[in-house]
């Protein structure tokens, strides 16, 4: 909301800067968040009117003209075409700061000669003084300008930018802001007068209003003025509006510009002669009937929008756009005026279903008090009176269905304190409270009855004036305490923590944490499986989405984090290693989706970085086991690595990840193909891991061993068997022996010297004891079991 | 035999000064003083020696047994520390590029949900979560903004396209962690002090300050006797902890129909002091929350009685500290994941 500085102060005075009243209401909830001032560098420039235009000696274009500024005259050089003798002027005296016309800076006016005449000082056109960006003449003045007095006497405005929270509608006008302003400062809030000549001839004989649904259009005043002139509105009207944003259109419709900014109620003219059977109707619209707006556009209706109607047809989209049949015109001569409430939810569905706004619907949106129409209405016809020369008919018609008595509102000593933990007494209270306009009783044992003005439609309930109480005293003054409750029992959700140890691992692992959006495009999804490793059923859609590429909620975190790498490879970013932890949606019929946790994590093999020591070792399908494994061991998870089936990965180099038989992940190379489609260099490796399956396995209290106080016994041993053997056999046979400690594969070899169809692995196995110190007969004898299952289980061979 | 003894001494002495190394040494002092050595063998032999030699003869044996075994040892550290001086021989070009090790770094998102949560679990908050894809009820409803409230302006939401058995499309993306106070209330009974960190949705079209995807951390204390001075004294300890002891607050009157009375929160420009800069608009304060009481509305609604208990709500944007703290000047930076940026964190 603008306002003006100087509309402001009709209806209260005001003694502060504007930069301390600023500051104030900004405390007190209405957020200035911007003050613009024209005419604040004018201190040099004062009213003139010109007394001679003569030829330039020396030049065609330019003329001089004499200037008289009541204690001298001057003859400056000037080149508007619009010179005219008697005219008042905007004159600037040497020194003076203007807006040069051509570069738009501000500069200081300095004495020049002009083709030989010395011109100290200039006549000003309306981009100079940076009152518009008009550069075409001088700004004429109006007559009753005074000679010799400074401009910013009757120009300039600073105008307050208000930030006005959705609660309080009766902000939306400078009346609205003129009683913050009066509750803040101390001074009296003035009404401006409403009083008006009636004609003789009563309004009903002109016109009936009918109010089909009541719950809809709880008030209805209108009033009749015949014999009006159309034509443009006095400057000072057009200024005003202008500064607040409306364009002058004419009279008429100025002034119901100019009463809703002012009161904060929409108001509409209508041509009397075009409205048909003398009545006006408010009702719902028949689904698909048809108007034409003021806009010049055909609306097709339906039956949650509210129509104003004559005896014939629809006039006017209630509370938003006038119909373009009684559009005021040139030629009207008798305006309907209508001032009415409309409730904010038929204004609000309306508005939605055309997608049509005003800042007529942007009032009635926010709940306007039906006592503010009849308000309105006279003021609005007082001043079409004055402006328009017309007569209104005698009183005003006024249909009110919707009239409701408002209760005294019970606010108590005790309730301020268990609120805001102020002590404040029943005449502060009551003190703080009169200040802002509500009256108030005292009802005894410390409680204020107040009853609230019709304008404050945001006060409702006890806490309401609490807050009032709170905006009174000043937020500032409400005391500091900590919290002296009780602490509640109970601990973070389990996901927090857990979730912040396993990005902390994967930053120990080298991985940069990445954070995706969530919505992506059906084909990206459909190019991708999800951790089931099969394709989901279709996913959530967007009713509304943003673009294509943001329609469907992902089911899988890969097509984030897979164009991060491409993204990032294209920056030519080396060895990339990326993670995520974030949820994915999975639906489920007549519910919420699952939102499911996913930890996913990616590298690429780009260019490993290069170091003068030695080459970094190569990123394969194996790293990245290795990380899950990191993963698992640290958070104390047995997992088994089976061949998976993921049509995201390549099908030779891919495993699921499993724990107590049940799917907790996958790794694996990103198939080429994928690859292929997000633009990243092959291979890459991803790996995925359940994170809500990972919580609830770890849960498991960790509980310690012992650490054997006896040095093992290292021994390596080689062997020799089928290439299609897995190593896990091995291992589960090795490991199966209780004196082995550990395992730990050092060598795989397949090719020369290993006869075909066969590898050979070499493996070191730590034997210990956790009671004695072994003896190497004694790891002998385990050794030689060893080989013999493995033998005879495996079919493998010593190596020699 | 005593000749033989100082014959031994006299020996040992000169092969001693031309020995250079450790193993040298090591021969040296077998043959010396090994126990097959001449030394050894007359000291060991002692017994065989008639009486009155024995006492002078075993006397000086034992004096040249222990000047030998100091002068194998002073030579022995001798050599030692010749070989240290060796050690310059073969210098290093410290300047050489160290072998470089990859780090990997937390998002800068939630780095900063951490610092804001540990903050508040120091004041014995704990911290929940809540769905990001909710129904129009927790979003909007069961928070006092019914439908067509005109607060519901400010949320541009994303809708989901899923149609109730009983008509209407009440599922969106949750335009704020809000939503997380209604959840907590209707599982826990009071006391309660939680704080709530999330992904936000918002239908926006985005540039350098408007994104569509952004987090806030909600905060939610419903007891006996909770104060607005409370709510006072929590968020300004915690704006002090997150942005200096000496940061100044202010609390000023705003609107969020959830609580009642509403406040915003701001701290004093920490570039210019309060004087008023670009960052701060020149206004001096920097928005960093919104909060309140709790509205009775919204208490009532989740069976909490209002009239016995209050609380207090807060939240806050995440991105904005980060923004303010580092000068970063466009937004989109966040979610857009390059490294080139997430590295500088």
């Amino acid at each position: 909301m603008k306002v003006p500085l100087k509309w402001l102060k009709d209806y209260v005075d005001i003694d502060i800067p504007v930069d301390e009243l600023a500051r104030k209401l900004t405390l007190a909830g209405l957020e200035v968040s911007d003050i613009q001032v024209i005419g604040g560098s004018w201190d040099k420039v004062i009213v003139g009117r010109i007394l001679a235009v003569n030829p330039h000696p020396d030049a065609d274009r330019l003329r001089l003209a004499t200037v008289d500024l009541g204690s001298r005259q001057l003859t400056v050089v000037c080149g508007a075409p619009n010179l005219v003798v008697d005219d008042k002027i905007a004159f600037a005296l040497v020194g003076a700061r203007l807006i040069d016309g051509h570069t738009g800076k501000v500069e200081e006016l300095k004495p020049a000669k002009i083709r030989g005449v010395v011109s100290e000082g200039m006549i000003c056109a309306e981009k100079e003084l940076g009152i518009s960006d008009n550069y075409e003449g001088i700004l004429v003045l109006p007559q009753e300008y005074e000679i010799g007095r400074p401009l910013s006497d009757y120009l300039g405005e600073t105008i307050l930018d208000i930030d006005v929270t959705p609660n309080r509608a009766d902000c939306l006008s400078v009346m609205g802001i003129a009683r913050e302003v009066a509750a803040i400062t101390g001074h009296p809030f003035r009404m401006p007068d409403l009083a008006y000549e009636e004609g003789s001839k009563g309004v009903e004989s002109y016109a009936s209003v009918q109010i089909k649904d009541p719950e809809l259009c709880p008030r209805y005043c209108a009033s009749i003025i015949d014999g009006i002139t159309i034509k443009p509105s006095p400057q000072w009207m057009q200024d005003r509006l202008a500064a607040c944003g409306a364009r002058p259109i004419n009279n008429i419709v100025d002034v119901t510009n100019y009463v809703m900014l002012e009161f904060g109620q929409p108001l509409h003219a209508f041509d009397y002669r075009e409205i048909r059977g003398q009545k006006i109707i408010v009702r719902r619209a028949a689904d698909g009937e048809i108007m034409y707006t003021l806009d010049e556009v055909e609306r097709k209706l339906s039956s949650d929008i509210l129509l104003i109607a004559d005896a014939e047809k629809a006039v006017a989209v209630a509370g938003i756009m006038g119909g373009l049949s009684s559009e005021v015109r040139d030629s009207t001569t008798m305006i309907l005026l209508e001032s009415a409430n409309f409730s904010q939810a038929a204004i609000h569905r309306g508005s939605q279903q055309l997608k049509l706004g005003s800042e007529a619907s942007a009032r009635f949106e926010r709940g306007l008090n039906p006592e503010l129409a009849m308000m309105a209405v006279k003021r609005a016809t007082q001043l079409m009176v004055q402006l328009g020369g017309g007569k209104a008919a005698r009183g005003i018609i006024d249909a009110y269905p919707g009239k409701k008595e408002r209760k005294p509102i019970p606010v108590s000593e005790a309730e301020v304190k268990r609120i805001l933990g102020m002590d404040v007494n029943e005449d502060n209270i009551k003190k703080c409270l009169e200040s802002l306009g509500l009256h108030c009783k005292k009802g005894g044992k410390g409680i204020v009855l107040v009853d609230v003005p019709w304008w404050r439609t945001d006060i409702n309930i006890p806490v309401d004036l609490v807050e009032e109480v709170a905006r009174a005293t000043g937020y500032e003054n409400i005391p500091v305490s900590m919290l002296s409750s009780p602490l509640p029992t109970g601990e973070s959700i389990p996901a927090v923590a857990f979730r912040r140890n396993l990005q902390d691992i994967m930053v120990g692992c080298g991985f940069q944490e990445i954070i995706t959006y969530p919505l992506t495009s059906l084909e990206v999804l459909g190019r991708l499986s999800s951790i089931s490793g099969v394709q989901d059923p279709e996913p959530l859609k967007m009713a509304n989405a943003m673009s294509r590429e943001l329609e469907y909620l992902r089911t899988s975190l890969r097509a984030g984090i897979l164009n991060a790498l491409a993204r990032n490879q294209r920056n030519r970013e080396n060895s990339i290693r990326l993670f995520e932890i974030a949820r994915v949606f999975l639906p489920r019929p007549k519910d919420l989706p699952v939102e499911n946790e996913i930890l996913c994590g990616l590298v690429d093999s780009v260019v490993p970085d290069i170091y003068w020591q030695h080459k970094s070792s190569p990123v394969d399908f194996y790293f990245v086991k290795g990380i899950v494994e990191t993963i698992l061991t640290r958070i104390g998870i047995k997992a088994e690595y089976l061949p998976g089936n993921d049509v995201t990965l390549n099908p030779a180099k891919c495993a699921d990840v499993t724990a107590d038989s049940v799917k907790i992940g996958v790794i694996g190379e990103v198939h080429p193909a994928v690859l292929r489609y997000f633009d990243i260099a092959e291979p890459a490796f991803l790996f995925e891991l359940d994170v809500d399956r990972l919580i609830k396995l770890s849960s498991k209290p960790l509980v310690y061993k012992p650490v054997s106080k006896y040095p093992g016994i290292t021994r390596d041993i080689a062997v020799l068997l089928d290439a299609g053997v897995d190593y896990q056999k091995i291992a589960d046979i090795v490991k199966s022996f209780n004196l082995v400690s550990d395992l730990q594969l050092f060598d795989l070899y397949a090719g020369e010297q290993v006869p075909d169809g066969k590898k050979s692995i070499a493996f070191r196995v730590i034997y210990q004891a956790a009671d004695r110190t072994l003896k190497d007969e004694e790891v002998d004898k385990v050794q030689k079991r060893i080989l013999e299952r493995l033998s005879k289980e495996l079919g493998a061979s010593l190596r020699s | 035999m005593t000749d033989q003894v100082e014959e031994v001494s006299v020996q040992a002495n000169a092969e001693l000064q031309k020995i250079t190394s450790i193993e040298e040494l090591e021969s040296w002092r077998v043959s010396y003083l090994g126990r097959k050595s001449k030394l050894i063998s007359i000291l060991r032999s002692l017994g065989n020696v008639p009486i009155d030699e024995r006492r002078e003869l075993g006397a000086r044996a034992n004096q040249v047994k222990s000047s030998l075994e100091e002068l194998y040892q002073a030579h022995k550290e001798k050599i030692e520390l010749s070989k240290h001086e060796s050690l310059e021989l073969d210098k290093i070009d410290c300047s050489l590029p160290g072998q470089p090790y990859q780090l990997g770094r937390l998002h800068l998102t939630t780095r900063t949900i951490r610092e804001i949560c540990d903050i508040f679990a120091g004041m014995g908050f704990k911290v929940v979560e809540g769905p990001e894809v909710e129904w129009e009820y927790y979003n909007f409803e069961a928070l006092n903004m019914p439908a067509e409230h005109p607060a519901r302006d400010g949320f541009a939401t994303l809708w989901v396209d899923y149609e109730a058995p009983g008509g209407g499309r009440p599922m969106l993306m949750r335009t704020h962690t809000s939503p997380v106070q209604i959840r907590t209330m209707e599982k826990e009974k009071p006391p309660i002090r939680v704080v709530a960190p999330g992904r936000v949705y918002r239908y926006e079209a985005t540039d350098a300050t408007h994104e569509w995807m952004f987090s806030q951390v909600e905060g939610l204390a419903v007891d006996r006797n909770i104060t607005m001075a409370d709510l006072k004294g929590t968020l300004f300890e915690f704006a002090r902890r997150l942005f200096g002891q000496d940061r100044k607050c202010r609390f000023r009157c705003d609107y969020f129909p959830f609580v009642e009375p509403g406040v915003e929160v701001a701290i004093d420009c920490f570039m210019c002091g309060g004087k008023g800069c670009r960052l701060c608009s020149n206004s001096g304060w920097i928005e960093i929350l919104g909060a309140g009481m709790v509205h009775p509305e919204v208490l009532r609604g989740c069976n909490i009685d209002p009239d016995e208990y209050s609380g207090f709500a807060f939240g806050m944007g995440v991105e904005r500290i980060p923004i303010l703290r580092y000068g970063i000047d466009d937004i989109r930076l966040f979610y857009g994941n390059d490294l080139r940026f997430l590295k500088q964190f």
